[in-house]
């Protein structure tokens, strides 16, 4: 394992962070901010309560889940994009480092960043509204797996993109409105039937409700089948990533 | 001893249909400086790009101190040190932080003396605490030169490195890379400047669409090919050549006041021959010059002569 190039990358991309600070940091608290005036504060106090849980705190997991799936997406697929728009992917690609090495880098920082971001949102959440945490350790591992899971799918979008466009579009047209009709606001439970069934299809619905269960101990789907479609997820994505390198598709000519 | 890059039937086709290298055959050997020479569009840059790993041959093999690029590429890629054609630089960084990232890529400990040296060389040092974005176009060239250095290549590739540089960085490079050389490490340089190739190279190699149509020493080939001409300024001027000089291709030039000989510098050259001609014919001359054939001359030569 070449560890130093693995850290060299994950300190550039974590340089990267730093240097654009309000941007990264400041953004996401400012619009969760937001989120709460509106749905917490205005919204919130016409509705009673979910399944037994204030509004402002239901909504917690799911504005956390809706930034950590954007901010992993950006930064990851930023991440490889940019080099290659640039041209400095050619001193990667010439480096003597496996293509694990190169994903370990560039992934574990976008990653970091969600992490971060993640927890300065919970942060800013509970100053707002009175939060509790059943299950903090599941908390943990599904907020790691989450943010490493949606890594790796921006790092595959940074290497599919040829151009900026592309690179908004999966988030844009893609993640955002799955995130939106995912649960992130309400409980799939308060849904028609018939929509209950649609939402279902919805791979996010799964990542909000088996976070929503960390936080208060009960969930739209069972635990056991947010954590397989989670896994399922990160194993889609290893195996593009892996077709990537192993084709040069997009690399190399 | 073996040669520090063994080329074996390298071929390239791009996926666009275009062939841009075609059995290639060549070895580099162990501190020199090989010149790379071709017109643009040759195949110089991809020839560098197979060999530093950023485009995968479609046949052939190259090994780089025994290993194979391909199969055995993290310990070719190791000895390698590249510094591109384009001046593509990570533009919101510092020149210290790149040149460091470069060293940690190629899985080396941090060893702040070495870029410290690295940059001194390269005239580099007042700068490293800029951003790359603030320098002049020559001090991004020297930057990617330090981020090549920075992980102690035992072979640099050198693509167009003097591209859009002035004269005194230019001549500040060749002697940075004669400085490399003696400390043994391989220089491959691509070029289309002849003059930099004859200044600097041991050994050339010309590529052509696509085919290395020659490679030889340096020295040799200005032997081999280079000609040599003499100009005789003639007393009187002749309104024709006397048939007694017909055997020695003479030409007649500046309104008949000019001789022109041209001789191959191998060999005899027939000097003592036309000087007795002349002598017999009495055509006398006041004055005599000589040239020789540069780099380039033989270049023109050899490119058109094979259209």
């Amino acid at each position: 394992m070449n560890v130093f190039a693995v850290r060299a990358i994950y300190g550039f991309e974590m340089a990267r962070f730093w240097r654009t600070a309000l941007q990264s940091i400041v953004a996401p608290v400012i619009a969760t901010s937001l989120y709460f005036v509106v749905f917490g504060a205005a919204i919130g106090s016409r509705v009673a309560s979910v399944e037994g849980v204030p509004y402002g705190a239901f909504i917690v997991p799911g504005l956390i889940m809706l930034s950590l799936l954007t901010q992993s997406i950006a930064n990851a697929s930023f991440g490889i994009y940019f080099p290659r728009f640039a041209g400095t992917i050619y001193e990667i690609l010439s480096a003597p480092v496996r293509p694990l090495e190169i994903v370990l880098g560039y992934v574990g920082a976008a990653a970091s960043k969600s992490i971060l971001i993640g927890l300065i949102i919970l942060a800013t959440s509970a100053l707002f509204v009175p939060l509790r945490i059943e299950h903090p350790v599941f908390m943990a591992l599904f907020l790691v797996l989450t943010a490493v899971t949606f890594s790796l799918f921006g790092f595959l979008i940074g290497l599919w993109a040829d151009g900026f466009e592309k690179l908004q579009l999966v988030p844009l047209l893609v993640v955002t409105p799955l995130t939106f009709l995912g649960g992130s606001f309400y409980s799939i439970e308060m849904l028609p039937p018939f929509w209950r069934g649609v939402s279902l299809a919805n791979p996010v619905v799964y990542l909000i409700s088996g976070f929503r269960w960390a936080f208060f101990g009960r969930s739209d789907v069972s635990i056991g089948i947010s954590v397989g479609m989670a896994l399922l997820f990160l194993v889609l994505c290893l195996a593009g990533i892996v077709w990537i390198f192993r084709t040069g598709y997009r690399l190399k000519s | 001893m073996p040669p520090i890059i063994s080329i074996t039937n390298l071929s390239k086709v791009y996926a666009s249909g275009l062939r841009a290298l075609s059995g290639i055959h060549l070895d580099i050997a162990r501190g020199e400086i090989f010149a790379l020479l071709g017109p643009n569009g040759a195949g110089k840059t991809t020839l560098i790009s197979i060999l530093c790993g950023l485009v995968t041959a479609s046949e052939g093999r190259v090994l780089a101190d025994g290993h194979d690029i391909a199969t055995d590429y993290l310990a070719a890629r190791r000895l390698i040190g590249l510094v591109p054609q384009e001046l593509t630089t990570d533009a919101f960084e510092t020149v210290w932080a790149t040149t460091t990232f470069s060293r940690g890529l190629f899985g080396l400990k941090p060893n702040p003396a070495h870029i410290e040296r690295v940059l001194r060389d390269l005239s580099l040092w007042d700068k490293k605490d800029s951003r790359i974005m603030t320098l002049s176009g020559g001090m991004k060239r020297r930057v990617l030169i330090a981020k090549a250095l920075s992980h102690e290549p035992r072979i640099l590739f050198l693509d167009e490195p003097t591209a859009g540089v002035d004269v005194a960085l230019r001549q500040d490079m060749w002697r940075l890379v004669r400085a490399l050389r003696d400390t043994g490490v391989t220089i491959i340089l691509t070029t289309h400047y002849i003059d930099e190739a004859e200044e600097m190279a041991d050994r050339v190699g010309v590529i052509r669409k696509g085919e290395l149509i020659l490679v030889e020493e340096k020295a040799e080939l200005m032997r081999k090919l280079g000609k040599k001409q003499l100009t005789l300024q003639l007393d009187a001027a002749l309104a024709a050549l006397p048939a007694g000089l017909a055997q020695h291709h003479l030409e007649l030039t500046g309104g008949g006041r000019e001789l022109v000989y041209t001789y191959d510098t191998k060999g005899d050259a027939g000097l003592t021959g036309l000087l007795a001609d002349l002598a017999a014919a009495g055509i006398r001359f006041h004055d005599l010059r000589t040239s020789q054939s540069s780099l380039e001359d033989i270049f023109v030569d050899l490119v058109k002569e094979r259209a």
